[in-house]
């Protein structure tokens, strides 16, 4: 080796690293200027998520960001959640329910095309609804649809939908992305390549970054569609989605996790900060299948030992205090705050009789979520006041999905259950509390057949006052949905009564 | 020589035998089910069983071993099991954003702590020499994702004239470029301490030899005597040292990529381990084994060549 090589090999590295200097150089100088010179485009809206969708057929897997970017701006449903969380019509102009509840009448929606060009009839509906609930269905909401006998195409523009027992919330549930009418042509390929009958096509993904959505020019009424391009950015990091915000990079945040950032927003002229309800009822998720939680006793007093106040406060005072599992939103919602209320004297002496004069040690098991972190150190304190010593150990998702769901390998947990209509968890035969009141599948059967909403509504409020009485779990309060975005953008929806993001009645002012 | 390099490949390979057991247990082990994590808290059992099956869950490990390296050796590593799409077509989309974010962060780093270092050096125990070392000791400590939300707060909040984070895609390769360039820099923060420090302690010690003390006695100008003699053989060990860091780079664009939003690599271990895509793990964990292996490689062939003393020893 002689140096000549060697003066090759260091003057060959020097002229790279000079080069790579000099590009740098010349791509910002050539950027700045084009970025001054964009103005921003009115029929174009760039929107930040902070999880990203592993696929894009809400029929094949759970995740919500899956609903917030494809129901219902690609794929429809039979009925549509409004902005209230009121069911309307869908794909279905209308619906006429049997007496005994048990058979629903569909009318279908004439004109609607599927974004590859095929016109919308029955036999879509029914391929769709038999996916949901046949046996091999890997649908992750297969249980809410087990109810369904069969599907029947009585003409090409009327379903009848028949039930083997009555289910009050199946409009609701027929209504979700989890039952989206999908053609049999394209529906195995929907996880990447997405087409439904919605406002807007698919039109690229770049994984990890963003997914890209065009008006669709199918769409029965495209009058209605003032945004041509939306964009779904992928933000995961808090400060990372402020710095897009500020940098003009995302016009909006309909999700915003971090509720400590929020302040720096709020003095931002460029923006308007939109609280609202969400579904998500944070809960201190409790053991009742485990000793010493499945002494009623022990759970009382761990009821009278929390404070709602304090533990709203650590989420920048966004959030409703609940007092039983049902969001304060609804119109069948009951103030169960009162039920037991805040009170350290009282907790100590119910621990006391149930024989815990001195408390006794619990874990706390947390899954990595701002509002579980941020409620959990809160929580052990309040518990230590009445003499529950925690731990608390914080877990990824899966860990805590086997662990603490699966297993039921817990004591104490706090998680946010963000499904509307879930009080029927506290019905269900070995979900992960370990609830088991026949007093409570009784009422929920009730809640089932009822097909007067106004009867029903009377018998969720009896539902909810067993659940708070039991003191099943500890419960906090409502989530807050944070919105952000641009002043001068009309539309989005304050309130998440479900995981979505309806585009169709957005626009820049 | 051909024996010197036959050996070296061998252990190479044993080496990475090994690794792929040791991959294949780790991901293994990870508590979480892949199917509860896909289908949720809603999913009935015989869903998750359903999907299990369907995903080759329910396989006795060693299938389950042997189906992976069947794969890497037929280069078919599979399907991702949370997104659907080919693994090979999802790490090579993420490949073309942290390689180049590395080699821009690699680059920059030589580019400034080189001349850093041979200046600390030349001004050994003077307060240029101390102000060098005092920065190198902040670049140390200074974590690399808050020196780059900082950047972004001045650089592209503040006076916009960069991005605050995503990547356009090398369609647009001026933007790409111009997107990278405030992630390179936090990146390679760490890197240019640590550079700047292996220069001027490697130029401490060449300028010590005899022959740099012949230079200067001859009468050679001070920058010839630290540029022409010291800094060429000062820049061996830099280069082994820049090597090793390519290594860490690749780590710490996973924190980088996440505050700047780049589809890169890292950001694609972190989602496959918290969606449990397991077979994504493997195949990445797998390539990066195989690229340091490369790596060391080339380098002990470079010293064979450069220097004939390890040829005779090994």
């Amino acid at each position: 080796m002689d140096s000549l090589s060697r003066r090759h090999l260091f003057g060959a590295a020097g002229t790279l690293m000079g080069a790579l200097a000099t590009l740098s150089v010349l791509g910002a100088d050539a950027l700045i200027s084009e970025a001054r010179a964009q103005g921003p485009a009115k029929d174009r809206l760039v929107i930040g998520i902070s999880l990203e969708p592993p696929v894009l057929d809400p029929t094949k897997n759970a995740a919500a960001a899956i609903r917030e970017v494809t129901t219902p701006s690609i794929y429809e449903s039979l009925g549509r959640i409004d902005r209230n969380g009121a069911i309307g019509p869908g794909l279905a102009e209308s619906w006429s329910i049997s007496e005994d509840g048990k058979e629903y009448l569909f009318k279908l929606r004439p004109g609607v095309t599927f974004h590859n060009g095929e016109p919308f009839d029955a036999s879509m509906v029914k391929f769709s609804l038999d996916r949901l609930f046949a046996a091999d269905s890997t649908n992750p909401a297969k249980s809410l649809y087990t109810d369904i006998d069969k599907v029947e195409i009585v003409d090409p523009a009327t379903v009848k939908v028949t039930l083997k027992s009555p289910n009050s919330f199946l409009l609701y549930s027929l209504s979700l992305g989890d039952a989206a009418i999908m053609t049999p042509k394209t529906a195995p390929t929907n996880d990447k390549s997405p087409v439904g009958t919605g406002p807007f096509v698919f039109k690229e993904r770049k994984e990890g970054d963003s997914i890209t959505l065009e008006k669709s020019p199918t769409y029965r009424d495209p009058g209605s569609i003032k945004l041509n391009t939306v964009i779904f950015k992928i933000v995961k990091d808090p400060s990372a989605q402020v710095n897009a915000l500020l940098a003009g990079d995302i016009d909006a945040f309909p999700g915003f996790q971090a509720p400590e950032l929020v302040e720096r927003l709020k003095k931002d002229p460029r923006f308007a900060v939109v609280i609202g309800t969400t579904e998500g009822e944070v809960i201190l998720a409790t053991n009742n299948g485990k000793k010493p939680f499945n002494d009623l006793k022990v759970r009382q007093a761990i009821a009278h030992a929390i404070n709602r106040e304090e533990l709203i406060s650590a989420e920048s005072g966004y959030g409703v205090p609940i007092g039983s599992h049902f969001a304060p939103h609804n119109k069948a919602y009951v103030d169960l705050t009162k039920t037991y209320p805040f009170d350290i004297a009282k907790a100590k002496a119910l621990l006391a009789e149930a024989g815990y004069p001195n408390g006794f040690e619990a874990t706390l098991k947390l899954p990595p979520v701002g509002y579980a972190q941020r409620a959990g150190e809160v929580m052990a304190n309040q518990l230590g006041k009445i003499g529950i010593k925690i731990a608390i150990s914080s877990l990824q998702w899966p860990q805590w999905l086997s662990e603490v769901f699966k297993e039921r390998n817990y004591d104490l947990t706090i998680v946010a259950h963000t499904e509307a209509n879930d009080l029927d968890r506290y019905a269900r035969d070995g979900y992960y509390w370990g609830y088991d009141s026949p007093e409570f599948k009784a009422k929920w059967r009730e809640v089932l057949a009822a097909t007067d909403f106004t009867k029903r509504d009377e018998l969720l409020k009896e539902a909810q006052r067993i659940v708070s009485r039991d003191a099943v779990n500890g419960f906090l309060f409502q989530l807050a949905k944070i919105g952000v975005w641009k002043k001068d953008l009309v539309g989005l929806w304050e309130n998440s009564p479900t995981p979505q993001v309806d585009l169709t009645g957005v626009y820049w002012k | 020589m051909l024996e010197f390099l036959s050996r070296r490949l061998a252990a190479a390979l044993v080496t990475l035998v090994l690794a792929t057991i040791v991959v294949f247990a780790v991901v293994e082990v990870l508590p979480g089910d892949p199917a509860l994590v896909m289908l949720g808290t809603d999913a009935r059992p015989d869903t998750l069983a359903a999907l299990r099956a369907k995903y080759g869950f329910d396989q006795p490990l060693l299938t389950r071993y042997l189906q992976w390296i069947g794969g890497l050796l037929t280069f078919n590593l599979g399907n991702s099991h949370a997104y659907g799409t080919s693994v090979s077509k999802l790490i090579g989309d993420r490949l073309v954003v942290t390689l180049p974010l590395s080699a821009l962060a690699l680059g920059w780093a030589a580019l400034v702590a080189i001349p850093l270092g041979v200046f600390a050096a030349w001004k050994h125990r003077r307060p240029g020499d101390w102000g060098v070392m005092g920065f190198t000791q902040i670049g140390i400590s200074v974590p690399n994702f808050w020196f780059g939300i900082v950047l972004v707060l001045a650089f592209a909040v503040t006076w916009q004239w960069f991005p605050a984070g995503g990547f356009p895609g090398w369609q647009e390769p001026l933007k790409s470029v111009h997107a990278l360039i405030l992630p390179a820099l936090s990146l390679s923060l760490g890197e240019i301490a640590i550079l700047t420090r292996v220069t001027r302690s490697a130029m401490l010690d060449t300028l010590r030899e005899d022959y740099v003390r012949t230079a200067r006695a001859k009468g050679a100008t001070e920058r010839r005597v630290l540029f022409h003699h010291a800094l060429r053989n000062a820049l061996i060990p830099v280069t082994t040292v820049a090597g090793l860091i390519a290594g860490f780079l690749v780590a710490g664009a996973v924190i980088i990529e996440s505050v700047f939003r780049l589809p890169g690599v890292g950001q694609l271990v972190y989602d496959s381990i918290n969606n449990r895509d397991l077979i994504v793990i493997k195949n990445v964990v797998i390539l990066f084994t195989i690229l340091v292996l490369t790596v060391n490689l080339l380098v002990d062939l470079a010293y064979a060549l450069l220097d004939p003393r390890p040829r005779i020893r090994a």
